[in-house]
């Protein structure tokens, strides 16, 4: 996939002529440099394809097996390279079968147009075949939508549609089109501009300096400060500055499950991951802080866990694209609006010209305090010498590529935490996973839309045995277009952490938990859609397969079987404070603060 | 986070389909409950304004109305603060009264500015354009005589122009 050039883009924006509703939403996908986009036909949307067919264009379009997997490969291309990713629906089951995309694409922040066919003008509101009123139903899931009521509105509809979409804190906007507009010529050109008077990006830019001295006032009498960071600082592309400052200050970075690659995990101020399966030392250097700088993260109950106890003594500032999540959950002592590749240079600036060398003080026995905790809790599992832990699995993929461009992607459950917690990422837009939302089933489609944004990459689905049955009919799609990512089921034969739940808080029910005797062999099954498939039960198969299928670069599906019983540890029970956390494979017991 | 008060939020928006579901709807998607609602033109066609009364906290109301700002078809909002507007709703009551009793009715009527917008055998039906407040209070002092029906269009406000800029509306200048 080559990314159209900038000639290219402005000569389709120049573009003008007259044409049919079809050719413009095309014409339009060209004048914003889509180079692909993802969908199914179907009634309502049959012109826009046959369009496909009948102009010369640029735009690559992908047949997948299922809607939803045609939204989750418009996240993953879309993470992967934060351009905004698009995908295409027929009206009705089409559309609605988009929804689940959408919203997960609402909760992460993830820049994406989703065009849906709709029945004829004439039929709207006539229960008409295969008619759903989608912008009714996605209204408190998208940024915004757009019912089209006349062609000519096409052009500045999806002009609207991508503005919206990819400027400001990123989101879904949903753009349906009846069919009979969709048939209807009329004089097409490309709006540079489309007046929102009720959608204001400008003011964002800029920075409050008040406010960066307010924040530098506090980081200069705070002895325990802490970097919260979230996934803002990936949709900002603000890596480089987030580095800079963190090295200026010399404080403890944590980076929530969206935020993993913001700042290198490698990087000796990291403490990884807070929150629920996040490691005792974020946990408890958030609990123990008394600022938490907050960088466009929104205090999630998965992060913070009983809100009331979490980071009890912690003054917060916040930076932020969103005013809406400021003191949302957490009252803010400092906040700023910005985008945060201008106001975390301000903030360091702020900060060097504020040097104090009484408050490096305490903050290098802080550091000293929490680099301690890091060193005797990290992350671990117990290896038995007969079956294959999960863990073990991550670890070895994680050799396996380092050093190599690799992009994890993966499901949601326990698979997901093993590879946020045993996975080194060390740079934005190479960790790709379903937070908010926590989508099962986005695994397959988001690696299948991030390998075909970066070809070169080595794209690893981490997935689930429960999460792989919900979408793994695109792996015809992986087939189809010959993509190589490699989906690595971590098999179990349960909904494990649904029952990693059941054990721990509902003595040990299992409803409807075990998958185990009704899953299909993922190997011969993979191999009847022609992927490479391989197996693993042992570390040394694990390891033998890894190589194989690294070594492969064709569509690859690797079944691992996994210890049936292993649980994700540590874990904060939902409802407890943050800093107490269950360790059941190490302590046995609560594990309080560390100190 | 504090006790409940009402709140009366005033949105101008742009006059498309759907607006008023959008922010109907995210009333209801962040768990508050709306007192009432009035939506009408304004002295521009492309523009409406919803005018919302709910009870909630004071960070509540903070929250919806930034969460409002997000709204692409939404265009101002502040809270109307009643001292410095003017509030008003109309009230249509119909009263039991025959011909004894009427114009006792009336009587009562006239203290409140409420007109006699039609006269039956047995009944009065009254209009009256007040602050919530006031028809209230008319509609108490009408349940005696009987009242068959009643129904009130949801409060409009408007800041008054004496009152001094920024004091009326909480101005934030928000996206999404």
């Amino acid at each position: 996939m080559s990314t159209p050039t900038e000639t290219a883009v402005a000569a389709a924006r120049a573009r003008t002529g007259r044409m049919t509703g079809a050719e413009a939403i095309i014409r339009s996908l060209e004048a914003e440099g889509v180079d692909i986009c993802w969908g199914i036909p179907g009634g309502a949307i049959l012109p826009l394809y046959d369009a496909f067919m009948a102009c010369d264009h640029t735009v690559e379009h992908v047949l997948v097996r299922h809607e939803q997997g045609a939204g989750h490969m418009a996240q993953g291309y879309a993470r992967a390279t934060g351009r905004v990713g698009v995908c295409i629906a027929t009206s009705g089951p089409g559309a609605t079968n988009l929804v689940t995309p959408i919203a997960d694409a609402f909760l992460d922040s993830t820049p994406m147009v989703a065009i849906t066919g709709q029945v004829p003008t004439h039929l709207i509101g006539t229960d008409a075949f295969q008619e759903a009123d989608i912008t009714g139903i996605v209204m408190p899931i998208v940024k915004h939508s757009f019912l089209v009521q006349r062609a000519e509105e096409i052009p500045t509809a999806m002009r609207a549609a991508f503005h919206i979409a990819s400027s400001g804190r990123p989101g879904p906007v949903l753009v349906d089109i009846p069919k009979d507009l969709q048939l209807t010529e009329f004089d097409f050109s490309y709006p540079d501009e489309v007046e929102l008077p009720g959608y204001d990006t400008d003011w964002i830019t800029g920075v409050d300096q008040a406010a960066v001295d307010a924040a530098a006032d506090l980081i200069a009498r705070a002895r325990k400060p802490v970097l919260y960071v979230g996934g803002g600082v990936i949709n900002a592309e603000a890596t480089d500055e987030l580095i800079l400052l963190a090295e200026a200050l010399q404080v403890p970075v944590t980076t929530t499950l969206l935020a993993k690659g913001a700042f290198p995990d490698s990087h000796p101020l990291s403490v990884q991951m807070p929150g629920m399966h996040g490691s005792k030392y974020a946990n408890w250097t958030m609990h123990r802080s008394d600022l938490l700088i907050t960088i466009g993260a929104r205090f999630d109950d998965r992060v913070t866990g009983k809100l009331d106890a979490f980071a009890p003594g912690a003054k917060i500032i916040h930076f932020d694209i969103d005013p809406a999540e400021i003191s949302k959950n957490r009252t803010a002592d400092v906040s700023l609006i910005g985008h945060l590749n201008e106001t975390l240079p301000a903030l360091r600036d702020a900060v060097l010209a504020n040097r104090n060398d009484e408050r490096i003080r305490h903050q290098i026995d802080w550091l000293n305090e929490v680099q301690g905790w890091r060193r005797e809790n990290p992350f671990r599992y117990r290896r038995d010498g007969s079956t294959l832990k999960p863990e073990y699995v991550m670890e070895a993929f994680d050799k396996a590529l380092r050093g190599k461009d690799a992009i994890w992607v993966t499901g949601v459950g326990q698979h997901q935490m093993w590879a946020a917690q045993y996975l080194t990422i060390d740079g934005p837009r190479r960790w790709i996973t379903s937070g908010g939302l926590g989508t099962m089933g986005f695994g397959v489609p988001a690696a299948i839309g991030a390998q075909q944004a970066c070809p070169d990459a080595y794209v690893v689905n981490i997935d689930g045995d429960g999460c792989f049955q919900m979408t793994m009919q695109e792996l015809a799609t992986a087939r189809c277009y010959d993509v190589p990512a490699i989906h690595a089921v971590i098999n179990n034969g349960w909904l494990g952490m649904v029952r990693q739940w059941q054990e721990l808080f509902h003595d040990e029910r299992y409803s409807e938990t075990d998958l185990f005797g009704t899953i299909p062999d993922f190997v011969k099954l993979a191999e009847s859609y022609g992927c490479l498939a391989l197996r693993a039960e042992t570390e040394a198969e694990a390891d033998a397969v890894i190589a194989e299928a690294i070594a492969a670069r064709r569509p690859t599906v690797i079944d691992f079987r996994v210890d049936r019983e292993e649980k994700v540890y540590p874990m904060v029970p939902a409802g407890a404070a943050s800093h107490e956390m269950l360790d059941e494979t190490w302590e046995n017991e609560w594990v309080e603060d560390g100190v | 986070m504090g006790a409940t008060n009402h709140h009366t939020l005033s949105a101008l928006v742009e006059n498309r389909p759907g607006v008023l579901s959008r922010v109907a709807g995210l009333f209801t998607r962040r768990g508050f409950n709306i007192d009432s609602l009035a939506v009408g033109p304004t002295e521009r066609p492309d523009r409406s304004v919803i005018t919302i009364r709910v009870d909630c906290t004071r960070h509540s109301v903070e929250q919806v109305v930034k969460q409002l700002y997000k709204l692409v078809d939404v265009i101002d909002v502040h809270e109307v603060l009643p001292e410095s507007a003017i509030e008003r709703e109309l009230l249509l009551v119909k009263v039991q009264a025959d011909a004894e009793r009427r114009s006792e009715v009336m009587k009562l009527a006239e203290l409140f500015d409420a007109r006699v917008a039609d006269v039956g055998q047995t009944s009065l039906l009254l209009e009256c354009v007040e602050h919530p407040d006031r028809l209230a209070a008319l509609e108490e002092l009408l349940v005696p005589y009987g009242i068959l029906e009643a129904i009130r269009t949801g409060r409009v406000a408007m800041t008054r122009s004496s009152a001094p800029e920024g004091e009326s509306k909480t101005r934030l200048r928000v996206m999404g």
